[in-house]
């Protein structure tokens, strides 16, 4: 095992996000804060308790989901894609590491990074609303989980694109509407009975539900389900991630 | 540009030139290096790329410790195609590599831990500064952070004032001294250098060469690709001519140059001729079209050039000149001369593509 390449490439992208850090960390915070004002004061409070929990407090977990999603993605994937763009892979491709090796490096400061501002999220929403945490460590499991599995998938998106659109495609198009119709805003109990059967389908709902679960014991859909789900979708993006090294897809010749 | 007639002489001059690498004897050393054993072994390298293009067509090639090695090719022939199959960026298609005795595929830490590399493209991460990125890279091949020597390496490129630059403010020769100290930062025993000095001014490449021969002297293997002749024959211990994906020769660079160097010797006479006197008819002389010069060619390796013989007989023919002149053909009418011959048979092999 070269830990010193999983620590320079690991430290590496961490100095990234200290190099932008308003890129990475103040516009994220900025418009979550938004998102307390807009939906949490003004919207929200005319809006009724659902199951007991304010609206302000209820989004809470929706919205560090939110941000943990597009954040762990788009980390991931322009930290791999970038080195792509620029030519500078071959070093990655040349030294003596393993392709286990550079993933640990780029998902686990993708990872990291986007824990780090699911923290500040949390602490910034304190300001807002009143926050109880009924099991912390399981929060904490959400947390951990969703953020590898989705630096994973965001590794791959960078490793498939080919140009900048492509990057953000996905994340635009496919993320964004699926964590606004995963129950981020709403329980799903609000939807008409069809759209709460269409839901289902949304694995977005599983991670959004489990993590409210471990606020406020409030959810749509058993927490147990909710972690197998985010299960599958770890060992799926780690079959995709070593399938990719297996073949070279879009990486070597 | 060598005329037919110079390809014709030359191959009839010296029908002992090998045209392709000799088979390499089987060698009883395994894995452990020592001064006989190659440094680098490449057997029956090949390389199909998705398209369908093969870049490499069962390349055989043996790299000494301690030399440098410039391999020499038009664009396309294949050069980098073979660096990156050793360095590890393109898997081969067939073929084994081998780097002081390890596998380039079994044992890849073990080879690539040995190698640096400096590609063609400027391809650095443009915002992070010359220190921070040289670490990176010392980091990444497995080594401990160590400021000193890397603080000693961009010295000796005279990077150190740059330091703390970005990289995106350097010049073009500053960026290509940068990928230079990150492919040194891990103390490589081999260093790759993908043509070096493409793009980069007289001056500048003067240095390079310099920095090149200093790290040769210092125990590092060189292996170079270029396009300009004048650099492998300035800095090159040993040439390798590749065209179409194939080694054509590999040859100690003097040697090859007392193989196939021939010189011209240039008369101006005082008086035009008409035509060539019949005393004077000779292989190798040749009356220009003007009639105002008698060119002369003669291989330097043999012990009679027949100079004297030929000024002898001008003499005795009253013929008398104003000047004369010689001239040593250069790696690059050598390299010309090669690559056509090989093209030829290329040709003659498929004649579909031949037009």
């Amino acid at each position: 095992m070269n830990f010193s390449a999983v620590r320079a490439i690991y430290a590496f992208e961490m100095s990234r996000m200290w190099r932008t850090l308003f890129q990475s960390i103040i516009s994220p915070v900025l418009s979550t804060s938004l998102y307390f004002v807009v939906f949490g004061s003004a919207i929200g409070s005319r809006i009724p308790e659902i199951e007991g929990v304010s609206y302000g407090s209820f989004i809470v977990p929706g919205l560090i989901m939110l941000s943990l999603l597009t954040q762990s993605l788009s980390n991931a994937a322009f930290g791999i894609y970038f080195p792509k763009f620029t030519g500078t892979i071959y070093e990655l491709l040349s030294a003596p590491i393993s392709s286990f090796e550079i993933v640990l490096g780029y998902v686990g400061a993708a990872a990291t990074k986007s824990l780090v501002l699911g923290a500040i999220i949390l602490a910034t929403a304190s300001l807002f609303v009143d926050l109880q945490i009924a099991h912390p460590i399981i929060m904490l499991l959400f947390l951990v989980l969703t953020a590898i599995t989705f630096s994973l998938l965001g590794f791959i998106i960078g490793i498939w694109a080919d140009s900048f659109e492509k990057l953000q495609i996905v994340p635009l198009l496919v993320i964004t509407p699926l964590v606004f119709l995963g129950g981020s805003f709403y329980s799903v109990n609000m939807l008409p009975p069809i759209w709460q059967t269409v839901t289902l389908f949304n694995p977005v709902l599983y991670l959004v539900s489990g993590f409210r679960w471990s606020f406020y014991e409030v959810a749509d859909v058993n927490v147990g389900i909710s972690l197998a789900v985010i299960a599958v979708f770890l060992v799926s993006c780690i079959s995709i991630v070593w399938w990719i090294f297996k073949t070279g897809y879009q990486v070597k010749q | 540009m060598l005329t037919a007639y110079d390809i014709y002489h030359l191959q009839n001059k010296h029908p002992h030139i090998p045209t392709r690498c000799a088979p390499r004897p089987k060698s009883g050393f395994n894995s452990m290096l020592d001064s006989a054993s190659p440094l680098i072994q490449v057997k029956n390298l090949e390389k199909t790329y998705d398209g369908g293009f093969q870049a490499l067509k069962d390349v055989s090639l043996d790299i000494k410790k301690g030399e440098i090695l410039a391999l020499l090719g038009p664009n396309g022939a294949g050069k980098t195609t073979l660096i990156s199959a050793i360095c590890g960026i393109v898997t081969p298609t067939g073929g084994t590599v081998t780097v002081a005795g390890y596998d380039i595929i079994k044992d890849y830490r073990k080879t690539r831990a040995m190698i640096g590399l400096v590609p063609q493209e400027l391809t650095t991460d443009a915002f992070e500064t010359v220190f921070a990125t040289v670490s990176f890279s010392r980091g990444l091949f497995g080594k401990k952070r160590d400021d000193t020597f890397v603080e000693k390496t961009l010295k000796s490129l005279s990077l150190w004032d740059k330091k703390d630059n970005k990289i995106i403010q350097l010049s073009g020769g500053m960026k290509r001294r940068v990928l230079i100290a990150k492919a040194l930062s891990h103390e490589p025993d081999i260093l790759f250098l993908d043509e070096p000095t493409a793009g980069v001014d007289v001056e500048l490449r003067k240095d390079m060469w310099q920095v090149v021969r200093d790290l040769r002297d210092s125990g590092v293997t060189i292996i170079l690709t270029t396009h300009y002749i004048e650099e492998a024959e300035e800095i090159a211990d040993r040439v390798g001519v590749i065209a179409h994906g194939e080694i054509i020769l590999v040859e100690d660079k003097t040697e090859l140059m007392a193989k196939l160097g021939k010189k011209t010797l240039m008369l101006d006479l005082q008086q035009p001729l008409k035509e060539m006197p019949d005393a004077l008819k000779r292989d190798g002389l040749e009356l220009s079209e003007s009639g105002a010069q008698l060119v002369y060619t003669y291989s330097t390796n043999g012990e009679r050039t027949g100079i004297t013989a030929l000024l002898q007989n001008l003499s005795d023919a009253g013929i008398r000149f104003k000047d004369l002149n010689t001239k040593q053909s250069s790696l690059e009418e050598i390299f010309v001369t090669l690559v056509h011959e090989d093209s030829a048979k290329t040709n003659a092999n498929n004649p579909a593509q031949a037009q």
